[in-house]
Protein backbone atom coordinates (compact mmCIF):
# COMPACT_ATOMS: atom_id res chain seq x y z
CA UNK A 1 0.00 0.00 0.00
CA UNK A 2 0.79 3.78 -1.05
CA UNK A 3 -0.02 6.42 1.06
CA UNK A 4 0.32 10.29 0.61
CA UNK A 5 1.51 12.50 3.21
CA UNK A 6 -1.88 13.57 4.93
CA UNK A 7 -2.58 9.40 5.62
CA UNK A 8 -4.67 8.89 1.93
CA UNK A 9 -4.27 5.58 1.12
CA UNK A 10 -3.84 4.12 -2.01
CA UNK A 11 -3.99 0.40 -2.51
CA UNK A 12 -3.81 -1.91 -5.70
CA UNK A 13 -5.49 -5.16 -6.10
CA UNK A 14 -4.10 -8.01 -5.45
CA UNK A 15 -2.46 -6.24 -1.99
CA UNK A 16 -2.42 -7.70 1.11
CA UNK A 17 -3.58 -5.69 4.84
CA UNK A 18 -1.29 -6.52 7.27
CA UNK A 19 -2.84 -9.34 9.61
CA UNK A 20 -3.55 -8.21 12.94
CA UNK A 21 -3.44 -10.50 16.34
CA UNK A 22 -6.52 -9.59 18.81
CA UNK A 23 -6.42 -10.26 22.09
CA UNK A 24 -7.92 -13.62 23.31
CA UNK A 25 -11.54 -13.61 23.90
CA UNK A 26 -12.95 -12.72 27.06
CA UNK A 27 -15.76 -13.47 29.37
CA UNK A 28 -16.15 -9.73 30.20
CA UNK A 29 -15.17 -8.93 26.06
CA UNK A 30 -18.75 -10.43 25.70
CA UNK A 31 -20.56 -9.20 28.78
CA UNK A 32 -19.20 -5.57 27.14
CA UNK A 33 -20.86 -6.65 23.62
CA UNK A 34 -23.75 -7.62 25.36
CA UNK A 35 -24.49 -4.71 26.69
CA UNK A 36 -23.58 -2.58 24.08
CA UNK A 37 -25.20 -4.16 21.03
CA UNK A 38 -28.14 -5.37 23.38
CA UNK A 39 -28.00 -9.03 22.25
CA UNK A 40 -28.34 -11.02 25.87
CA UNK A 41 -28.76 -14.59 24.29
CA UNK A 42 -27.24 -16.34 27.25
CA UNK A 43 -25.28 -18.48 25.14
CA UNK A 44 -22.78 -15.73 25.06
CA UNK A 45 -22.58 -14.98 28.62
CA UNK A 46 -23.89 -18.26 31.26
CA UNK A 47 -22.06 -21.32 30.82
CA UNK A 48 -25.35 -23.30 31.84
CA UNK A 49 -27.06 -21.72 28.95
CA UNK A 50 -24.28 -22.79 26.66
CA UNK A 51 -24.40 -26.25 28.07
CA UNK A 52 -28.31 -26.45 27.40
CA UNK A 53 -27.50 -26.07 23.89
CA UNK A 54 -24.88 -28.53 23.40
CA UNK A 55 -22.00 -26.13 23.45
CA UNK A 56 -18.89 -27.27 25.85
CA UNK A 57 -18.62 -23.46 26.78
CA UNK A 58 -20.19 -19.52 25.65
CA UNK A 59 -19.34 -18.97 22.33
CA UNK A 60 -18.74 -14.89 20.84
CA UNK A 61 -21.75 -13.40 19.06
CA UNK A 62 -20.95 -13.69 15.58
CA UNK A 63 -21.72 -9.83 15.00
CA UNK A 64 -18.63 -9.23 17.13
CA UNK A 65 -16.39 -11.12 15.35
CA UNK A 66 -17.93 -9.38 12.44
CA UNK A 67 -17.29 -6.07 13.54
CA UNK A 68 -13.77 -7.20 14.48
CA UNK A 69 -12.95 -8.22 10.83
CA UNK A 70 -13.90 -4.65 9.94
CA UNK A 71 -10.69 -3.08 12.11
CA UNK A 72 -8.57 -4.11 9.15
CA UNK A 73 -10.69 -0.61 6.99
CA UNK A 74 -10.62 1.24 10.33
CA UNK A 75 -7.43 3.25 10.43
CA UNK A 76 -8.60 4.43 7.05
CA UNK A 77 -12.01 6.20 8.28
CA UNK A 78 -11.13 9.85 7.97
CA UNK A 79 -10.39 9.49 4.44
CA UNK A 80 -13.88 7.08 3.16
CA UNK A 81 -16.12 4.68 4.60
CA UNK A 82 -17.58 1.40 4.83
CA UNK A 83 -20.41 0.86 2.34
CA UNK A 84 -21.12 -2.33 2.31
CA UNK A 85 -20.24 -5.31 4.76
CA UNK A 86 -21.04 -8.82 4.76
CA UNK A 87 -20.15 -11.60 6.82
CA UNK A 88 -20.62 -15.61 7.31
CA UNK A 89 -20.34 -17.14 9.78
CA UNK A 90 -17.99 -20.54 9.63
CA UNK A 91 -16.79 -21.24 13.15
CA UNK A 92 -17.34 -21.05 16.76
CA UNK A 93 -15.25 -18.72 18.64
CA UNK A 94 -14.91 -19.64 22.57
CA UNK A 95 -13.35 -17.32 25.31
CA UNK A 96 -9.46 -18.01 24.85
CA UNK A 97 -9.87 -18.06 21.39
CA UNK A 98 -7.13 -15.78 19.98
CA UNK A 99 -8.62 -14.45 16.42
CA UNK A 100 -6.36 -13.23 13.24
CA UNK A 101 -8.26 -10.77 11.07
CA UNK A 102 -7.15 -9.67 7.73
CA UNK A 103 -7.71 -9.27 3.73
CA UNK A 104 -6.42 -8.40 0.42
CA UNK A 105 -7.60 -5.89 -2.37
CA UNK A 106 -9.98 -7.76 -4.26
CA UNK A 107 -11.32 -4.85 -6.46
CA UNK A 108 -11.42 -1.45 -7.87
CA UNK A 109 -14.20 1.03 -9.38
CA UNK A 110 -14.48 4.33 -10.42
CA UNK A 111 -17.26 6.13 -8.38
CA UNK A 112 -18.44 9.37 -8.62
CA UNK A 113 -17.55 9.80 -4.77
CA UNK A 114 -13.97 9.08 -5.26
CA UNK A 115 -12.92 4.76 -5.22
CA UNK A 116 -14.67 1.87 -4.16
CA UNK A 117 -12.78 -0.79 -3.17
CA UNK A 118 -13.30 -4.17 -2.80
CA UNK A 119 -11.64 -6.32 0.00
CA UNK A 120 -12.00 -10.37 1.37
CA UNK A 121 -11.48 -10.36 4.88
CA UNK A 122 -11.68 -13.06 6.85
CA UNK A 123 -11.16 -13.96 11.05
CA UNK A 124 -9.20 -16.92 11.50
CA UNK A 125 -8.27 -19.01 14.98
CA UNK A 126 -5.31 -21.44 13.83
CA UNK A 127 -6.32 -22.43 10.66
CA UNK A 128 -9.89 -22.60 11.24
CA UNK A 129 -11.66 -19.75 9.82
CA UNK A 130 -14.42 -18.57 11.93
CA UNK A 131 -15.70 -15.64 9.63
CA UNK A 132 -15.03 -13.99 5.87
CA UNK A 133 -16.45 -12.23 3.69
CA UNK A 134 -16.36 -8.61 1.79
CA UNK A 135 -15.75 -4.88 2.51
CA UNK A 136 -16.80 -2.06 0.56
CA UNK A 137 -14.65 0.64 1.46
CA UNK A 138 -15.17 4.29 -0.50
CA UNK A 139 -12.38 6.51 -0.40
CA UNK A 140 -13.45 9.61 -1.44
CA UNK A 141 -11.50 11.52 -3.75
CA UNK A 142 -9.01 14.11 -3.06
CA UNK B 1 -41.38 -24.10 5.06
CA UNK B 2 -41.40 -22.22 8.40
CA UNK B 3 -43.50 -18.85 8.74
CA UNK B 4 -44.38 -18.71 5.21
CA UNK B 5 -47.32 -17.26 5.74
CA UNK B 6 -45.12 -14.26 7.06
CA UNK B 7 -42.97 -13.78 4.48
CA UNK B 8 -43.53 -9.98 2.91
CA UNK B 9 -44.57 -8.89 6.13
CA UNK B 10 -42.87 -6.11 7.96
CA UNK B 11 -42.98 -4.31 11.53
CA UNK B 12 -44.51 -0.70 11.89
CA UNK B 13 -41.08 1.59 12.12
CA UNK B 14 -39.55 2.02 14.73
CA UNK B 15 -37.86 5.54 15.51
CA UNK B 16 -33.85 5.92 17.31
CA UNK B 17 -31.28 7.79 17.77
CA UNK B 18 -27.43 7.23 17.12
CA UNK B 19 -26.83 8.19 20.91
CA UNK B 20 -23.14 9.71 21.41
CA UNK B 21 -22.88 7.15 24.69
CA UNK B 22 -24.21 4.25 23.09
CA UNK B 23 -21.38 4.72 19.82
CA UNK B 24 -19.04 5.23 22.12
CA UNK B 25 -19.58 2.10 24.07
CA UNK B 26 -20.52 0.20 20.93
CA UNK B 27 -16.68 1.18 19.89
CA UNK B 28 -15.02 -0.26 22.94
CA UNK B 29 -16.76 -3.18 23.15
CA UNK B 30 -15.71 -3.97 19.24
CA UNK B 31 -12.07 -3.08 20.53
CA UNK B 32 -12.17 -0.21 17.23
CA UNK B 33 -10.16 3.07 18.47
CA UNK B 34 -10.90 4.99 15.60
CA UNK B 35 -11.53 8.64 17.02
CA UNK B 36 -14.01 8.97 13.95
CA UNK B 37 -16.67 7.56 16.50
CA UNK B 38 -15.73 9.07 19.30
CA UNK B 39 -13.28 12.71 18.82
CA UNK B 40 -15.28 15.42 18.44
CA UNK B 41 -12.69 17.50 17.18
CA UNK B 42 -11.05 14.73 14.73
CA UNK B 43 -14.41 14.07 13.26
CA UNK B 44 -15.08 17.28 12.65
CA UNK B 45 -12.03 17.65 10.62
CA UNK B 46 -12.38 14.83 8.57
CA UNK B 47 -14.04 14.15 5.52
CA UNK B 48 -17.17 13.15 7.44
CA UNK B 49 -18.00 17.00 9.27
CA UNK B 50 -18.60 15.32 12.25
CA UNK B 51 -18.96 11.83 14.44
CA UNK B 52 -19.45 8.14 12.40
CA UNK B 53 -21.23 5.22 13.96
CA UNK B 54 -18.99 1.86 13.64
CA UNK B 55 -20.47 -0.06 10.49
CA UNK B 56 -22.32 -2.96 12.32
CA UNK B 57 -23.82 -0.64 14.39
CA UNK B 58 -27.35 -0.63 13.15
CA UNK B 59 -27.27 -4.09 14.75
CA UNK B 60 -28.06 -2.35 18.33
CA UNK B 61 -31.47 -0.50 16.81
CA UNK B 62 -34.92 -1.25 17.84
CA UNK B 63 -36.56 -2.50 13.93
CA UNK B 64 -40.01 -3.68 15.88
CA UNK B 65 -41.14 -6.90 15.19
CA UNK B 66 -43.20 -8.44 12.37
CA UNK B 67 -46.82 -8.79 13.85
CA UNK B 68 -47.70 -12.12 14.94
CA UNK B 69 -44.42 -13.75 13.86
CA UNK B 70 -42.62 -15.53 16.91
CA UNK B 71 -38.93 -16.64 16.69
CA UNK B 72 -37.81 -19.81 19.48
CA UNK B 73 -36.65 -18.07 21.95
CA UNK B 74 -32.81 -20.13 21.69
CA UNK B 75 -31.54 -22.52 19.10
CA UNK B 76 -31.48 -20.41 15.88
CA UNK B 77 -28.31 -19.59 13.91
CA UNK B 78 -26.56 -16.82 12.44
CA UNK B 79 -25.55 -18.10 9.19
CA UNK B 80 -24.72 -14.12 7.82
CA UNK B 81 -25.26 -10.78 7.72
CA UNK B 82 -24.38 -7.88 4.87
CA UNK B 83 -25.21 -4.25 5.27
CA UNK B 84 -25.28 -1.44 2.53
CA UNK B 85 -24.88 2.36 3.17
CA UNK B 86 -26.13 4.57 0.77
CA UNK B 87 -23.79 7.38 3.27
CA UNK B 88 -22.35 7.16 7.15
CA UNK B 89 -24.28 6.73 9.55
CA UNK B 90 -24.15 9.93 11.73
CA UNK B 91 -23.76 10.15 15.55
CA UNK B 92 -27.21 12.11 16.96
CA UNK B 93 -29.56 11.69 13.92
CA UNK B 94 -32.70 10.14 14.03
CA UNK B 95 -33.22 6.94 12.16
CA UNK B 96 -36.52 5.21 11.54
CA UNK B 97 -36.06 1.42 11.71
CA UNK B 98 -38.07 -1.45 10.30
CA UNK B 99 -37.85 -5.30 10.07
CA UNK B 100 -39.18 -7.46 6.70
CA UNK B 101 -39.26 -11.45 6.49
CA UNK B 102 -38.21 -11.37 3.27
CA UNK B 103 -38.03 -14.91 2.34
CA UNK B 104 -38.16 -18.84 3.98
CA UNK B 105 -36.94 -21.83 2.31
CA UNK B 106 -35.92 -25.48 3.22
CA UNK B 107 -33.10 -26.94 2.39
CA UNK B 108 -32.11 -30.92 3.02
CA UNK B 109 -28.60 -30.69 4.84
CA UNK B 110 -25.65 -33.33 5.66
CA UNK B 111 -27.34 -32.85 9.60
CA UNK B 112 -31.10 -32.85 8.01
CA UNK B 113 -33.82 -30.38 7.32
CA UNK B 114 -32.69 -27.06 7.62
CA UNK B 115 -34.86 -24.10 7.72
CA UNK B 116 -33.39 -20.42 5.92
CA UNK B 117 -35.28 -17.38 7.31
CA UNK B 118 -34.09 -14.29 5.16
CA UNK B 119 -34.68 -11.02 7.19
CA UNK B 120 -34.42 -7.50 5.51
CA UNK B 121 -33.46 -4.46 8.24
CA UNK B 122 -33.98 -1.12 6.68
CA UNK B 123 -33.17 2.72 8.46
CA UNK B 124 -34.43 5.55 7.07
CA UNK B 125 -34.12 8.94 8.10
CA UNK B 126 -37.56 10.72 9.36
CA UNK B 127 -37.90 12.40 5.96
CA UNK B 128 -38.12 8.67 4.48
CA UNK B 129 -34.64 9.12 2.59
CA UNK B 130 -32.52 5.46 2.64
CA UNK B 131 -29.89 5.16 4.98
CA UNK B 132 -28.90 1.54 5.24
CA UNK B 133 -30.02 -2.00 4.00
CA UNK B 134 -29.34 -5.13 5.93
CA UNK B 135 -29.75 -8.48 5.00
CA UNK B 136 -29.77 -11.88 7.30
CA UNK B 137 -29.51 -15.46 7.43
CA UNK B 138 -30.84 -17.28 10.28
CA UNK B 139 -30.82 -21.37 10.25
CA UNK B 140 -33.23 -23.29 11.86
CA UNK B 141 -32.00 -26.52 12.89
CA UNK B 142 -34.08 -30.09 12.64
CA UNK B 143 -34.59 -29.85 16.10
CA UNK B 144 -36.11 -26.15 16.54
CA UNK B 145 -37.99 -26.95 13.62
CA UNK B 146 -39.94 -29.17 15.80
CA UNK B 147 -39.61 -26.78 18.59
CA UNK B 148 -41.69 -24.58 16.52
CA UNK B 149 -44.27 -27.55 14.97
CA UNK B 150 -45.08 -28.43 18.17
Amino acid sequence: MNGSANGRPSWSVGDDLEETVLPPVTRLGLIKYAGASGDYNPIHTIDAAAEEAGLPGVIAHGMLTMATMGLVLSPYLAHGYVKGFESRFSGMVFVGDELRVGGRVAGLEEREEGQLYTFEVYARKGEETVASGAVDFLLYGD
Amino acid sequence: MLYEEFVGCRSEGVGNLVEKGAVRKFAEAIGDPSPLYTDERAARESRHGGLIAPPTFPRTFDYGAVPGLELPPAGLIHGSHRIDYERPLFVGEGVLCRVELEKSYDKEGRRGLLGFLLFERTGETLSGERIFTTKDTVVVTEAVRKVIEG
